[in-house]
């Protein structure tokens, strides 16, 4: 550790110094807005320092490289989680639970996602699995007096942990075969024998496991529909999201560092997941009343378009998942941004019911979720189609046939879906809503405005993806010029 | 610049529209006509402005970079084809917003925010020579006009607006992957990726790849066309939508895959579609005879008149394939003409539904004493839709039979029988609703002025067509020749696509493209 290695670590040591300060703060004095303001800062701080960080690739052996593509990774998870916050503040304000806990395991859980996407090492990879791991098993049985929070918060832990463990076993027989834990170190002993040894699969294997989990992708897929339900709804977006999004960003430079699209047998292996989880994710969102649940299998079916991106492996792959997870993003903090918009003290709003006839009663609310579906399902003006596009792209350039061919075929299959839900917001409603409690102005506007910056977010890169395209390539130079 | 201001004043009425609804309810109803009378007063202008003989096809071009890093530019030009289609498209957007004066009274704000923007998708597709704009547009349609069908429609409107979109999506989707091949196979073979569709004209491929390709395209546009085995979505759909959304569904959305044929397929796979041909033809006659005699057999008025589409659009597929000068006259002219006469028996069926709440035949009848005036109006479009000489229909049906003859007598035969046939179901129409037994005791006004408003300029244009159809015609020659130009010298492809040389009206500027050859690779 050096000097100029703080300078490179500023990000994540924010986050850290973020979450103690809050913490000492909430033993001074309870004060929601206070721990509100000082997260806040926190993500603006790490984000400030983030920005200089770009067109290097610096490592700080044998942990941590912080590169273009750990720079874009942060950077889309800082922006997630900033979101998070800004939604979360109305949506625990009415909640009777003391809310300023949750401020902490957010920018822990947050840390964790950062280290896991610039580690190349399997010391930090765990590091941040688990740093992430556990503050998100606080997190999702948060509201622990609701009916489903518990059932949510144990499934994850006992599923989470397990996948750990796999995790862990899968890094040791790695180990033992190379006797190394770096990735270069990996890379180099894997490019000096002609084949893969057995064990060293059997290893990957058993990590793919641990990936898989985190990942939500079908066979491991059965937590996400309950534990999306249980989890508070800002929780829910922050798995659904930056979770997901940290891992992947792992997976492509772990894969990528080890050159792993040599060997068929790991190309198989995604491909059966990335064809399964479409499949499985659309046909199982069909029949859902649930919007959360529904909200769950879609998005177990986007992973798996997104493995479609991964799978190409070349450099239009990466960009097409580096847009795709921005696109994705912005799409699932919008949906699950309405659905804790209009929650209620009492229980989420995740019933189907609870948005029928919502374009006549709150025309903005119902429009944006109304956009966000429409991303959801890949149509023009919104991002979603420009990252489908790219997708499409990717796949069609490695001449990938049949994964492009299901995305077609799952894309009209999710459509029934998500236009049954946009149906149900534009039917005209039965009887007249009772009227709910509304909170102090000030705090529907925040949750209000950030909905609306999201809403703006999602068409103007839907429409103009050009600034987002070059941002993307310009971090991604440094990334592949490695390679 | 004129082509993308269509474009913005669209999309911005329909935003203008939709606000409006705040000032006062009547509001949006004039915003949406005055943005569309002011489209329909261009691009008579333009028509006027042309000169009747001109040696270039492309009358005016408009291109700026849209997102360089692929290839893909906001790339609009105008040639005969796409004028008279751009005309098409305001006359039926304007009848469509007079015909929901009285009908739609509710949300009349997002439901002229939605007309407007379908308006907008279409003339999006009519002028885009960019496919990845093309395909942009080609969905910007859907969704409004989903809408359209979902909230203001009749009983059974989510069904039919589910399957509308799901249809559309479906086969659009698969035109994306045939979009994208086409890019790397071209981008490949020459080093520039472009979506620009003179780029993309005259790409050197295996027949194979031809083939693959040029059946997604195919997908798209039969289903929206649409063609027999693909066409189950199109009954609902037009039943169920509203007056306006069944006048712009048979008007103008089944002509953007008319359009797409002609301007994409045939120049774009030139062997493939030859290859594709015969089958294409027997899919048309299919369509004919069997949209007729379904026709025959509905109750619904609506469903007739829809299945009257899918037999009149028999006749385009029948045309578009038989790759001469006289079926694609006739082709542009059955686009044209049938908007007009279909739009208005949807407008009629629309008026009947206004005055007795049902669209179900059997309930109607002898109301030629009690509605001199609509029965006169339903005559003239009967007449059109059976193909009478004197009316634009006859001129489209001839032309397109004609020139089908040179390419497959047979089949030619066969379609003709289809004219009969649609004797038969146009008659009907007329017999059931205005002849015969008087069932309803209830009394009915004739058509009001703005009814009549409405109906009297689509009879003169259908009857202008029908007898001096010449302007039309010589509009569209040059740019009909440019689409077959990969024909008239078989197994020589268009050698130097790029020689489409650009004038520009003085107002428009071209900007080429800088930077295309890097981009998605």
């Amino acid at each position: 550790m050096r000097l100029n290695d703080v300078h490179y670590l500023m990000p994540v040591l924010i986050l850290v110094a973020g979450a103690i300060v809050t913490m000492l703060s909430v033993a001074v004095k309870r004060n929601h807005r206070v721990v509100f303001g000082l997260t806040l800062l926190a993500h603006f701080a790490a984000l400030f320092t983030l920005l200089p960080l770009r067109g290097f690739s610096y490592q700080i052996p044998p942990f941590l490289i912080v590169d273009g593509w750990g720079v874009f990774t942060m950077g889309l998870i800082l922006m997630t989680s900033l979101f998070v916050t800004l939604v979360s503040y109305a949506y625990f304000e009415q909640r009777e639970e003391r809310k300023e806990e949750y401020y902490i395991l957010l920018l822990l859980a947050t840390l964790g996602t950062c280290v896991l996407v610039i580690s190349q090492h399997f010391m930090a990879l765990f590091l941040g699995l688990e740093v992430l791991s556990v503050s998100l098993y606080a997190l999702i049985s948060y509201l622990r007096l609701r009916e489903m929070s518990d059932e949510a918060g144990i499934k994850y832990l006992i599923l989470a942990a397990m996948s750990s463990a796999f995790m862990l076993f899968g890094m040791a027989l790695m180990y033992a075969v190379t006797g190394t834990m770096s990735f270069t170190d990996i890379a180099v002993y894997l490019r000096s024998m002609q084949d893969i040894p057995l064990l060293f699969l059997t290893g990957f294997g058993l990590i793919v496991v641990g990936v898989g989990f985190k990942l939500g992708v079908v066979p491991f897929h059965m937590w996400a529909p309950d534990v999306y339900e249980g989890a508070p709804a800002p929780v829910t977006a922050f798995i659904a999201t930056a979770s997901k999004g940290g891992m992947m960003g792992l997976l492509i430079r772990f894969i990528t560092e080890t050159d792993g699209y040599r060997y068929p047998s790991l190309v198989l292996i995604f491909t059966c997941i990335a064809l399964a989880s479409m499949v499985a994710g659309n046909l199982l969102a069909l029949r859902q009343k649930n919007i959360k649940r529904l909200l769950a299998y879609s998005s177990i079916a986007h992973l798996g378009y997104l493995l479609i991106a991964f799978l190409a492996g070349n450099q239009l792959g990466v960009e097409a998942v580096s847009f795709y997870l921005v696109a994705y993003f912005i799409t699932t903090l919008g949906s699950f941004g309405v659905v804790a918009l209009l929650s209620d003290n009492i229980r989420d709003a995740d019933q189907l019911e609870d948005y029928r006839g919502l374009f006549w009663r709150r025309p903005a609310t119902a429009a944006i979720f109304t956009a966000m579906l429409l991303s959801l399902a890949g149509i023009p003006l919104t991002a979603g189609f420009v990252g489908k596009f790219y997708i499409l792209a990717s796949g069609v350039n490695t001449q990938q046939w049949l994964l492009v061919a299901m995305l077609v075929l799952n894309s009209v299959i999710g459509l029934y879906y998500y236009i049954k839900v946009i149906a149900v917001m534009f039917a005209q409603p039965e009887k007249k809503p009772e009227l709910r409690k509304v909170l102090h102005p000030a705090v529907s506007f925040a949750s209000g405005a950030t909905m609306a910056v999201l809403a703006l977010l999602l068409v103007w890169i839907g429409v103009y993806p050009t600034t987002l395209v070059q941002i993307i390539r310009g971090l991604l130079v440094t990334f592949m010029a490695s390679r | 610049m004129i082509l993308a201001w269509l474009l913005v004043l669209l999309l911005v009425g329909g935003i203008l529209a939709w606000v409006s609804d705040r000032v006062h309810p009547q509001l949006p109803r004039w915003v949406a006509l005055s943005v569309t009378l002011a489209c329909l007063l261009m691009t008579l202008f333009l028509w006027l402005e042309t000169p009747a003989h001109t040696a270039n096809t492309w009358l005016m071009r408009y291109e700026v970079p849209w997102i360089p890093q692929w290839g893909v530019s906001f790339s609009l030009a105008l040639d005969g084809l796409s004028l008279l289609m751009l005309a098409l498209t305001f006359f039926i957007g304007l009848v469509s917003i007079l015909i929901s004066w009285k009908e739609i009274q509710t949300k009349v704000g997002f439901f002229h925010f939605n007309i407007l923007w379908v308006l907008a998708g279409i003339t999006g597709v009519f002028l885009t020579m960019d496919l990845f704009l093309f395909y942009f547009f080609w969905e910007v349609m859907l969704i409004p006009m989903y809408f359209l069908i979902g909230i203001w429609g009749h009983e059974n409107r989510t069904y039919a607006a589910y399957k509308f979109f799901i249809f559309t999506q479906a086969s659009g989707l698969l035109m994306l992957l045939s979009i994208l091949g086409l890019y790397f196979v071209h981008g490949t073979a020459t080093g520039t990726y472009s979506f620009n569709y003179f780029d993309l004209l005259g790409t050197n491929f295996p027949l194979g790849v031809e083939k693959w390709l040029m059946a997604g395209f195919l997908a798209a546009f039969l289903v929206k066309l649409p063609v027999v085995p693909f066409h189950s979505w199109l009954p609902d759909a037009h039943s169920q939508a509203p007056t306006a959304g069944s006048v712009i569904l048979a008007g103008l959305l089944l002509k953007t895959g008319a359009y797409g044929l002609l301007r994409f397929v045939v120049p774009l796979f030139p062997e493939a579609a030859q290859v594709f041909a015969p089958w294409a033809m027997l899919l048309g006659v299919i369509g004919i005879l069997y949209g007729a005699i379904l026709a025959f057999a509905q109750t619904d008025l609506k469903r007739l008149i829809a299945y009257t589409s899918v037999s009149h659009m028999g006749f385009v597929v029948l045309g578009v394939f038989a790759f001469n000068q006289w079926a694609y006259q006739g082709v542009v002219m059955q686009m044209i003409t049938h908007g007009l006469s279909t739009g208005a028996l949807f407008i009629l069926a629309g008026f009947l539904y206004e005055r007795l709440h049902t669209r179900d035949i059997r309930q109607m009848g002898g109301f030629w004493p009690t509605l001199p005036k609509m029965g006169v109006i339903a005559m003239v479009f009967v007449m059109a839709s059976l193909g009478l000489p004197g009316l634009g229909n006859f001129i489209a049906e001839f032309l397109t039979l004609v020139g089908s003859w040179r390419a497959s007598p047979v089949f030619t035969v066969f379609a003709t029988i289809g004219l009969v046939a649609a004797t038969v179901y146009s008659l009907r129409i007329m017999q059931k609703v205005f002849l015969g037994q008087h069932h309803t005791t209830h009394r009915m006004q004739d058509l009001s002025p703005r009814e009549l408003g409405i109906a009297v300029p689509l009879v003169v244009l259908i009857l202008w067509l029908g007898l001096n159809p010449q302007p039309v015609l010589d509009l569209a020659r040059g740019s009909l020749e440019t689409q077959l130009e990969a024909y008239a010298q078989p197994s020589l492809k268009i050698t130097s696509p790029n020689s489409v040389t650009l004038i520009a009206h003085p107002q428009d500027s071209v900007h080429t493209l800088k930077g295309g050859s890097h981009a998605l690779k």
